[in-house]
Order: structure tokens, then sequence, then C-alpha cells
């Protein structure tokens, strides 16, 4: 059963070959067979079977979405009714959420089933999950390997067929780069498209959720439920959603595909390279045109983005004071004393990191330097975009400059960790749809190909993400052990 | 380096941030590195450019001022370390 797509789930549950009961079993038991590979924080399964009858109810009566009885699972960001939502840390690993984000209560409303919430980097803050309080997630690929992060919970779980689909958010590449190195779809919506209720921030002006699948036509389904207007979240955007499904069989004769130059150049692994150079010419064959655009502010996406996020991230996590939720520290002496402790007790390195960053940026005397400088820049990183996407349909590239890297390889030189996010943070300082599709192996580690559209495009990326899955199989390919 | 350990313990005290002593010297190491990669940043000249605050630059959308919410507060309140007659507890500010 969990070697079929979601689209081949929902046929089946239809046509009775099994229950949704039967079909949510199956993964409860391949996730507790696979318990290794980190990437489940809770599993749920008294819900996931609760959801899974009641699906099963709802699809007799024919009142079913695709979506319904659907086993899938959701990255630990988001806020789960009466269910643990830790966000990767020890601050909130007590945290039972109040409410539901507003993603969780339109996936339960379409009769999802929820398996479960996914390992990630604390507060989403990390390129290889391993800043999780719950320790790293293992790549299904090569269990010596990162499996990316932040979403690297929900990269490794649908690589490893222990969802159907799942959940992710991406701040700075964080659906983008695990889906590259677990090897599966992913998309970053554009911003304000998904509703950011609920789902923990990190840098609000940058943070967007979105679908993590095997396949486009997969992501498409699961995006058509999460996307839309929320009056929850101010920054969510009032326009209409588009049919995702109706479109993924437009012919892509006449597309025009821009290759910035600064993404091929000096970082980029040779390997990479020339699978992405294949997987170019793959379009070639579908009709479409490739033309050579130019990113030239490109470098300064890094430090403008290593200035926004901290920033904003600092101002986001003064709320885990101690007082109302999560840690606190034992016997504070006074106030004072009580907020500095259960801030440096219950936050990890990194997250720490961010938080002095950010806390600097703004501090008086420097924030036109850093934050207003930044702010600037990621104006003329957004105009860069804007002129290439007025040559071309979609601008292709890599996701990442290599292939998974080792466990704890990278962890002693945050910098170098910051460096390779260089071709997904610039998409998200300018608000832009991406997505990350499978487009080969390099030792048998998978390899992302990275899709920009303009935005709210995201019917365009599906298609033209689908088109490339129709001719090719990487999508399909599944890790070894976990067939 | 562009940062003392001095100032990384005066950060950490306007973010109310524990961090162990032991730390202060690889947090200096760390922040300065990153501090050496904005200073790219300063060699465009962005006189003229409008800062970008949202990708839309949308503005904020308002709602009337109505109360949409129900009182939840003890279901708030049983999620936090210490409560007591409907208030959270934190040790005496006020001698």
């Amino acid at each position: 059963m969990h070697t079929k797509t979601l689209k081949e789930l929902a046929q089946s549950l239809r046509k009775r070959e099994f229950s949704s009961v039967e079909l949510t079993q199956a993964f409860l038991n391949r996730i507790k067979k696979n318990q290794h590979l980190n990437a489940y924080i809770t599993v749920t399964e008294e819900i996931a079977l609760q959801n899974a009858k009641d699906a099963d109810l709802r699809l007799a009566n024919e009142k079913a979405d695709l979506l319904t009885g659907i086993p899938i699972a959701q990255k630990d960001i988001f806020c789960t009714l009466n269910v643990k939502t830790s966000c990767g840390s020890k601050i909130l690993d007590n945290f039972i959420a109040p409410y539901n984000a507003t993603v969780v209560e339109k996936l339960n409303q379409a009769g999802a089933v929820m398996l479960g919430k996914l390992n990630m980097d604390e507060f989403a803050m990390g390129s290889s999950n391993e800043t999780s309080f719950y320790g790293a997630v293992k790549n299904p690929w090569d269990i010596n390997m990162v499996a990316g992060g932040s979403s690297g919970g929900s990269a490794a779980a649908v690589s490893a067929r222990l969802a159907v689909c799942a959940t992710g958010t991406d701040t700075g590449g964080s659906i983008r780069q695990p889906a590259a190195l677990c090897g599966i779809t992913g998309l970053k919506p554009t911003y304000g498209r998904v509703s950011r209720y609920g789902m923990i921030a990190y840098a609000s002006s940058l943070d967007q959720g979105g679908p993590m699948a095997r396949s486009a036509e997969d992501a498409a389904i699961l995006l058509q439920t999460m996307a839309g207007f929320d009056k929850k979240d101010s920054t969510s955007v009032d326009i209409p959603v588009p049919n995702y499904c109706s479109g993924l069989k437009n012919s892509l004769d006449g597309l025009k595909i821009g290759l910035p130059k600064e993404f091929f150049g000096e970082g980029l692994n040779n390997n990479v390279a020339a699978t992405l150079e294949t997987a170019i010419n793959e379009y070639r064959k579908l009709g479409a045109e490739i033309i050579e655009v130019s990113m030239p502010n490109l470098k300064l996406a890094i430090p403008a983005y290593y200035i926004i996020a901290p920033a904003e991230c600092s101002a986001n996590l003064s709320r885990f004071d101690g007082v109302r939720y999560g840690y606190r520290c034992e016997n504070p002496v006074d106030l004072t004393d009580l907020y500095t402790r259960s801030r440096g007790e219950g936050f990890g390195k990194e997250v720490k990191r961010r938080i002095l960053m950010g806390t600097y940026a703004l501090s008086t005397g420097y924030y036109d330097a850093y934050y207003l400088k930044a702010q600037k820049i990621r104006r003329l990183i957004s105009e860069d975009f804007k002129s290439c996407l007025a040559k071309v349909d979609v601008i292709m590239g890599p996701v990442t400059p290599t292939t998974a890297f080792g466990i704890g390889e990278k962890m002693d030189d945050p910098i170098e960790m910051y460096l390779s996010d260089i071709y997904t943070i610039a998409v998200n300082l300018a608000g832009l749809p991406a997505m990350s599709i499978p487009a080969g192996f390099i030792d048998g580690m998978p390899v992302g190909l990275q899709i920009i559209g303009n935005y709210f495009a995201e019917d365009r990326l599906l298609n033209i993400a689908h088109q490339y899955q129709q001719v090719t199989d990487w999508h399909q390919h599944t890790p070894k052990g976990f067939k | 380096m562009p940062l003392t350990a001095n100032d990384v313990i005066k950060i950490a005290h306007l973010a109310r941030l524990g961090i162990n002593q032991q730390d202060i010297e690889s947090y200096t190491k760390d922040l300065s590195s990153m501090l050496d990669l904005m200073t790219q940043m300063g060699e465009l000249n962005t006189d003229n450019v409008e800062p970008m605050a949202h990708p839309m630059d949308q503005m904020q959308q308002l709602r009337p001022d109505e109360i949409t919410e129900e009182n939840n507060r003890e279901k708030f309140m049983s999620i936090a370390p210490q409560v007591e007659a409907g208030f959270y507890l934190v040790p005496k500010v006020i001698e």
C-alpha cells in the first residue's frame, strides 16, 4: 500500500480495495519499524486511527475529498490542538498546543489522517536537522548523511514512505533543500499563499508553509487544501486559489526557461552541474527554450538574509520567557533570572547564535547599517528576479551546491552551513514560489532541480514539474530498505 | 575581530539570554565571522533604494474592532508553568 501515490491511494480507498484504517495501520507499523531515522518527534497513533475511522465513514457516504483517509504528517512547527508541538526545541518540549494552525484545521476538514509530528531543526533554524533538541534526522538514502533542514523529518518520512505526504515550512530553503537531499518533491509557495496562523514564527516576513510529497501531482493535491486567504493571518493574500491539478497536463512547448549564470558558477559541484544539465536537456526535448539570464546581486542574498532572519527571530522568540507556557528554569531568584535562565537553558546553540545576531543588528546605533541596509538589498534582489522573469517564464537552477553531507560534518562551522543556502534564500527574500524536484543521483544520493516562478504561479510550477515527471522516473525511486 | 567577549555579554543581556561562560569565546568568533560576511553589503551603494519589508509591499490587513475570540483563560492557564487564582506567577518584582 505504501508504494502508491496519493492519487492512487485516493482511488483505492474509493474502490474499497482497503480501508483508511488498514492503510493507516500499515503506515503506523512502518513508522514503528523505522524509528532509527528519527523522522517523528511524536506519533499520534490514537488520533490517526480515529481520523481513519471517521474517514472510512465519510468515504462510504461519498462525501470525500481527495485527501480523505490519506495518512499524512505535520512538521512539528504547526500547532496541533491537544498534541505536543515542540518546534524541535527543549523550550517547547512540554507545550501542548491549545489550538490548531489554520493549515492543520484545513487538512482535518478535508479528512486527512494525522500520523504524527515531524522532526525539524530547532525553530526551523538549520540546514541539516542537527539543531533539533530531539537529535538529527537520518537520510533514508544513507543513514550517515543529513536529511537536510529544517523540514528534515518531513523529507525523510516522505522519502522512506513513513507518510504519504507531509507539511513543511520554508524560510530560507527549509522545504526545498531537504526535499532535494532526500529525493522528494517540495514546493515553497508565494509569501502569503498559505496561512501562517498557528505556524510557530521564525522570520515572519519570509516564513511560508508548503507541501512535501513524492510527485508534483501529489504536491498539487496537498497544496490545494493548504492554500488560501485566512483572515487570522494579516499577511495572508486575498487572491482566489486556482485548481492546481487541472493544468498539470498542459504542454511545455514554447516555455522559456532562464538559467542565471550566477547559479552555475563557482561553488557548484561539477557532478551536480552535470546532473542539472541533463535535466534541462529533458526540458529542451519537451519544447522549452533555454535563455541565459543574470542575477547580479545574488551573492548579497546571504548577508541580507542572515541579518533579516535573525533580526526577526530575535523579536519573535522574545515570547518564550518562561512565564505563560513552555520551559521554566528551577528556582528563579528574580524576574531577570527567570527570563535569562529559562531562555538560556531552553534554547540550543544555533537558536542562541541567531538571537544574539539579531539583537545586535537591531540594537541602538546599528539598525541603519544592518537591518535597513539588508532590506534595501532585499529590494535589489527582488528587482533582479523581476527583470529575469520579464524575459522568461521560470528560472531553473540547483537547490544545493552538493548532495547530502555527513552528519556532524559542518556543525563546527556555522558560516559554511549558511553559505550552502545560496540558491534557496534569495527566493524567500523576494517572496516568490519555488519547487525542488528529483533530477538524478550522484553515488546513490539524490540531486534536486529548483524551479522558480512568478508570484502566485504555483500552478505553472506544478505543471512544469509534472511534465518532467512524465518523462523521467527519478521521483519514483525508493531508498533501499524502505521499499 | 569586530566583536569582543564583552560585546557578546552585553548583547546576551539585551536579549535576556543566558549563555554559558565557556561558550562566550565561540559566540564571539561566530558573530564576528557573520559580521565579516555582512561587510560585503557595504560595498553596494543603496542610497536611492526603498527598503523592502513585505514581498508584495502589501499593507497590513485591518479588521473592525470587534471581539472575535472566545475567552480561553482556563485553557491557556492550564499549560503555564505556575499560576494562582487566575494569575501567572513570577518571582517578586517589587520589594
